[in-house]
């Protein structure tokens, strides 16, 4: 009697049976493919999330309107340049500071037309961002002064509007003006979000005079729509905040205890709500698919069970001829073992197959980890062990005489 | 060495009372040859499985070899089946979907024996009752007769001390029957085995040398047979097909 002759004698039961082992197995094959696949569909789209934030450039802080600054009516809550200029003499010391300016505008090249906000940017808008150059020139001081009609564009606008030709020294319209290609910005990476690559960048000034004009003025000074600052040490990101805070009060004459119309946040709380919102998600994915995988435990016992009544006067007869009560429960527990696992494996593979089907869609980069593979696995091992031990024991606990009375 | 002092055997059956035996001792020696008989219900099937340590008495003493099996706990009854009892049953109980071979193997796998020596053994045990030729086979294969057969190879594979048998013609002809009853002979004579079997006809009881008569759960005679017959000898016309059933007197029952 070991182990291995056991596994085959179980083998041989749950080949006799075939159609009803399938049935039992497929519960589990269900639940565990449902975890594997939800799962990792959750975890893609988490690191895809995260990924794209983590893009948008380390140590980020970012100043945004509140709920109106849109609407001119409600123009006294809107960020001004002034306000700019204030928190750069703040904390110009600790950060690089960049305000932008976007609007809705067309932009096309000739019968080419590109899905992209036009944003008005300093020259350093590009590298705390944490853009890089493909190919040209970036933006500079000059063109902002000169209120140059110059664009960098982002790598998919550039592909939208050129389709492979290279932009460089191309003109585009904006606004139904002529505006010269300088510099076309690398890719960003493929995870999830695109939008970070439709980019269609020009000076902030130009933007101002020639673009947008009254739209970009309230009371007759000229807005942003936000400005990103890039604290150079990690540990200063919570001082800097509290220091623009502050210069954002003392610009707009708001006392400490009145509502900043303004949202002041770093990268990091912006990833950790991110993060928290998608590990949720994908724990709620998991629980529900671990929902399907009980039931499919269910059935483990249910068939056993029957099983066990099924095959009464085999298990009489065993005893009968000097088998232990432990070797029953082990023998029945192996079956029951051996079907979730297998079970458990084919669900894996069966799981790998559907995120990789979804990937391969083109739906979400999914992430089959290791840790879900383990813990679904792990899950149908101990659904089988803990829906096997019931008709396990009741098995061994026959008497042999009655067990062989039994009909 | 089998003893048992009065032991008796109650269970329920809904709301009535069974009692199955009522104190029954009696002793067999290593190397007899004994028949139970007993009309149906007298109480000979329960102390057959009793003696097989299948069941357990509700009184009394049980010693097999010395060893009280009252003050045995599970585990002990199983290793006491696994070593010292064969047991044979009226339906053969063999394991489907499994071979002759296989079947006979079984108790060798509850002993912790390596698969080649269990096969051996097992090939050694078909070949006492004749039927090596057949061990390839499934039950479903073979006749009520041959699978007999391999449910006495099954139970001799062990080499227990006693062999039991419950009704082991029961289920068979004449003539097969005659067959198991030579095995059962041939195995007493020539290897000293103890035999035991329960059956309720007289004719296959004067195969042994030693009919014990149960009735209403007791033993109402305990007698040698003088001269038993050999199997294959036709049926005396003198004896019945079936032991007849004289009513005893209860004397508990007389109490009450």
């Amino acid at each position: 009697m070991n182990l291995f002759e056991n596994f085959r004698i179980a083998l041989r039961a749950i080949s006799a049976n075939k159609l009803r082992s399938g049935l039992t197995i497929l519960g589990i094959v269900i639940g565990v493919a449902a975890v594997v696949a939800l799962m990792s569909v959750g975890q893609g789209a988490t690191s895809g999330i995260t990924a794209s934030v983590e893009g948008m450039g380390t140590n980020l802080v970012t100043v945004s309107g509140g709920r109106s600054f849109q609407f001119p009516g409600a123009a006294s809550t809107a960020i001004l340049y002034s306000d700019y200029e204030a928190i750069l003499a703040t904390v110009g010391k600790q950060a690089e500071v960049t305000p932008y300016f976007s609007g809705m505008t067309s932009v096309r090249n000739g019968d080419r037309t590109a899905n992209a906000t036009v944003t008005g940017v300093l020259p350093n808008y590009t590298s705390i961002n944490s853009y890089t150059l493909s190919s040209g020139r970036q933006l500079n001081e000059e063109d902002n002064l000169q209120k140059d009609r110059v664009v960098l564009l982002g790598s998919s606008t550039a592909e939208d509007l050129f389709a492979g030709l290279n932009p460089i020294g191309r003109e585009i319209q904006i606004n139904g003006k002529a505006f010269k290609v300088v510099g076309v910005l690398e890719a960003k990476g493929s995870s999830g979000l695109s939008f970070q690559d439709d980019l269609v960048l020009i000076p902030l000034q130009t933007a101002y005079e020639v673009v947008f004009g009254a739209q970009a003025k309230s009371h007759g000074k000229n807005v942003v729509n936000g400005i990103a600052l890039s604290v150079m040490d990690a540990d200063q990101v919570d001082l800097v905040m509290t220091n623009v805070e502050f210069t954002l009060r003392r610009e707009h004459g708001l006392t400490l205890t009145e509502d900043l119309p303004f949202t002041v946040s770093s990268q990091n709380q912006m990833l950790e709500s991110l993060t928290n919102i998608s590990g949720t998600l994908t724990t709620l994915l998991g629980a529900i698919a671990g929902i399907s995988l009980l039931v499919g435990g269910i059935g483990i016992m249910n068939i056993t069970l029957v099983s066990v009544r099924d095959r009464t006067r085999e298990i009489g007869l065993r005893k009968a001829v000097g088998a232990p009560k432990g070797v029953i429960l082990l023998q029945f527990l192996t079956e029951t073992l051996t079907l979730s696992i297998l079970g458990g494996v084919i669900g894996v593979l069966l799981g790998w197959g559907i995120a990789w089907g979804v990937s391969k869609a083109g739906l979400i980069t999914t992430n089959v980890s290791s840790q879900v593979v383990i813990l679904s696995l792990g899950m149908s091992t101990v659904v089988g062990l803990i829906f096997g031990i019931y008709p396990a024991y009741q098995a061994a606990s026959l008497r042999p005489i009655e067990a062989l009375k039994y009909e | 060495m089998i003893e048992t002092e009065n032991i008796s055997k109650t269970y329920r059956l809904g709301e009535t009372k069974v009692r199955a035996l009522r104190k029954v001792s009696l002793h067999i020696d290593d190397g007899e040859m004994v028949a139970i008989i007993g009309p149906s219900g007298s109480g000979k099937s329960t102390l057959l499985a009793i003696l097989g340590c299948l069941d357990v008495p509700s009184k009394g003493i049980y010693r097999i070899d010395g060893q009280e099996v009252m003050r045995m706990n599970e585990g002990q009854l199983a290793a006491i089946r696994r070593k010292k009892i064969g047991f044979v049953f009226q339906q053969f109980n063999l394991l489907p979907r499994t071979s002759a071979l296989e079947n006979v193997m079984l108790p060798l796998y509850y002993c912790g024996i390596s698969q080649r020596l269990r096969r051996t053994r097992a090939m050694e045990a078909l070949e006492r009752v004749g039927l090596t030729d057949r061990a390839r086979s499934h039950p479903s294969q073979l006749s009520g007769g041959e699978q007999q057969r391999v449910a006495i190879a099954r139970a001799l594979v062990n080499e227990p001390a006693i062999l039991l048998a419950d009704e082991p013609t029961g289920n068979l002809d004449t003539h097969k029957g005659a067959e198991i009853v030579s095995i059962f002979q041939r195995l007493n004579q020539e290897a000293g085995q103890t035999v035991v079997y329960v059956t309720h006809d007289p004719f296959i009881a004067r195969h042994t040398r030693r009919i014990i008569s149960i009735q209403d759960g007791r033993i109402v005679r305990d007698e040698p047979v003088e001269h038993p017959l050999v199997a294959g000898t036709p049926r005396p016309d003198d004896i019945l097909h079936e032991v007849s059933i004289d009513p005893v007197e209860d004397p508990e029952e007389a109490e009450a």
